[in-house]
């Protein structure tokens, strides 16, 4: 048995107990990166020499696990987080030499005041954008299950690494299913809270009205433990909400008696592949054991959810990647006469394929003469699926369906064509275009790839506690979580 | 059917800022193109009385107090910066 099988909980209780020491955690995470990490290449910068020291620091200081929640616990962040002095490039080349950024962010800042030791940066897609972690400017991340495959993305590097047992817990970023769809493909958990849950200061922003950052982990617990220490209002952030922050973790009574769960037709239509319907269907049937119950709805304008995603990410994105300029920081390109010289070819030098489209995309999305035919009428159209939920919540606790229509698929079979890239992500795009927080939890193997499948269970604006329950008390009924890839050729 | 033209493309690229090939007009013709058809069945839909959404959230106007604080000095602004002289960003010239 690894470390990283246990929870936060047991792992915490091992260390008051002095049966293991926080330098002995840290130094097993990089032992498991150095034993794994040429496969699955999950990190793109380690934090090796800081992240002993503070190790070490901890040891000296004494466990508190009270007054730190995440006393001692190894953890890799996405490398769209920023953190000071360590290296952050969103896997783009335009900040590949970005080596001292100026400040925390704010998940940064609570991690580090709950103690917690960051291991290391890990890969994505460039600048978020994508489903397979294959747009990265810096390397392949492999699924740990089978690294002929993607670990999806675009937090593909989190969910890999947490799955291949290098770190015990990630956290990653989810615009429109970036954290629960390589979650669903690596075969762990993963979060994305409500909108305005977590502080989004010092996410490198993507689009800005759908990004929210979310844990990955092994268990439903732990990801509850990570949630209640980064989420809430912060004044860096005027779109974080003024809410209270439950304990998440006390959440999680085993107790499903009487839970309303409506399954949406439009998550089950074509497309989603027989086996995938099957284990979520079996999962239903887990919940209905446990006195769940379960009914089909309609969320009519659930088709919609990609054309609407994309005018509005892309229109968003394009304002935000404006400030990558080459002035300030990141890379300027040398070849560069006058200002608009080092401007344009500062940024087609330093962007990829996918990031250059979205922003060309939205660009035109957002341009005099287009603005309304696109982009207002895509967010006309998010309130329509935003009040489809909002229908459904009146009568239901959750919604539940698979997290993406199909298993991971193989590395290079869908990166030249955006629109089948973009189909894959049909099913988590509307939570974020609605806010709502949503979870993937394992629910099973593909008989045909033996690839992890993926629960989704999406709840009402801030009752992440209620999700967290739901998931909670499914995984432990199925036990999926038990199960862990075999790397090292021994499948 | 809207078909964005590679002049329209070009265009674009020059609003956003990005130096592209003929080669990639085109192609970025074909891509774009696609992806507008595409998106163009938002309007089986009729939003006319419909509110767009551009934040999901009812909160409007967060304010904090407006006070100066210590947040990162000159020398750590500049630490980063491709080019810099006099304790200011340096770019290549503007004009001629």
């Amino acid at each position: 048995m690894s470390l990283f099988d246990y929870t936060i909980k047991e792992l915490q209780e091992k260390l008051n107990h002095k049966e293991i020491t926080v330098t002995y955690l840290v130094k097993e995470s990089y032992k498991q990166i150095r034993e794994t990490d040429d496969e699955v290449q999950a990190f793109l910068t380690l934090n090796e020499e800081e992240a002993l020291k503070q190790a070490q620091e901890l040891d000296e200081a004494g466990v508190d696990a009270e007054q730190f929640p995440l006393f001692g616990m190894p953890i890799g962040i996405k490398d769209n987080i920023v953190t000071k002095g360590i290296r952050t490039t969103c896997a783009s080349q335009i900040l590949s030499n970005l080596d001292d950024p100026l400040y925390d962010a704010t998940v940064m800042t609570k991690l580090k005041n709950a103690k917690a030791v960051n291991i290391g940066k890990l890969n994505m897609d460039e600048f978020a954008m994508g489903s397979s972690t294959e747009n990265s400017s810096m390397k392949t991340t492999r699924n740990p299950w089978n690294t002929d495959y993607v670990p999806g993305g675009s937090s593909g590097g989190s969910a890999a690494s947490v799955a291949a047992g290098q770190v015990p817990f990630a956290l990653g970023s989810d615009t429109g299913g970036s954290v629960r769809q390589p979650a669903s493909y690596c075969g762990v958990v993963g979060m994305k809270p409500t909108y305005g849950r977590v502080s989004r200061f010092g996410l490198v922003a993507f689009a800005s009205s759908l990004d929210q950052i979310g844990p990955i982990t092994r268990t439903v617990e732990d990801n509850a433990r990570i949630l209640e220490v980064i989420a809430g209002q912060d004044e860096m952030d005027s779109t974080s909400a003024n809410v209270e922050v439950p304990k998440y973790s006390e959440a999680l009574t085993g107790d499903v008696k009487g839970l309303k769960i409506a399954v949406p037709k439009e998550y089950f239509r074509e497309g989603v592949d027989e086996k995938v319907k099957e284990s979520v269907r079996a999962a239903l049937k887990v919940l209905e054991e446990q006195g769940a119950e379960w009914e089909e709805v309609s969320l009519p304008h659930s088709k919609y959810a990609v054309a609407t995603y994309y005018m509005i990410a892309s229109s968003e994105a394009s304002a935000n990647l404006a400030r990558f300029d080459g002035v300030r920081y990141g890379k300027r390109s040398e070849n560069a006469k006058d200002m608009m010289d080092m401007f344009k070819l500062s940024r087609s030098e330093g962007f990829g394929e996918e990031v250059k489209r979205r922003i060309m995309l939205g660009t035109f999305a957002l341009s005099s003469g287009y603005y309304d035919a696109y982009y207002k009428k895509a967010q006309q159209v998010r309130t329509l699926i935003k009040q489809d939920f909002e229908q459904i919540f009146e009568k239901y606790d959750v919604v539940i369906g698979p997290t993406a229509p199909t298993t991971a698929f193989k590395v290079g079979e869908k990166i030249d064509d955006p629109l089948t890239m973009y189909a894959n992500d049909i099913i988590t795009i509307p939570v974020n275009l609605a806010g709502v927080p949503g979870i993937s939890v394992p629910c099973g193997f593909h008989p045909d790839n033996q690839m992890p499948i993926g629960l989704q269970i999406i709840g009402k604006h801030f009752d992440e506690s209620t999700v967290y329950r739901v998931a909670h008390a499914y995984e432990q009924a199925a036990g999926y979580y038990k199960e862990k890839p075999q790397l090292g050729g021994a499948k | 059917m809207s078909k964005i033209s590679k002049d329209q493309v070009k265009h674009v690229a020059n609003l956003a800022r990005l130096a592209i090939t003929e080669k990639e007009a085109e192609k970025y013709s074909e891509q774009l193109s696609d992806i507008i058809d595409f998106s163009e069945q938002l309007n089986e839909l009729d939003t006319s009385n419909v509110e767009p959404t551009t934040h999901v959230l009812d909160m409007k106007n967060v304010l904090r107090k407006d006070e100066p604080k210590e947040w990162i000095s000159k020398e750590d602004a500049l630490k980063n910066a491709p080019d810099q002289q006099d304790g200011q960003f340096k770019v290549p010239s503007i004009l001629d």
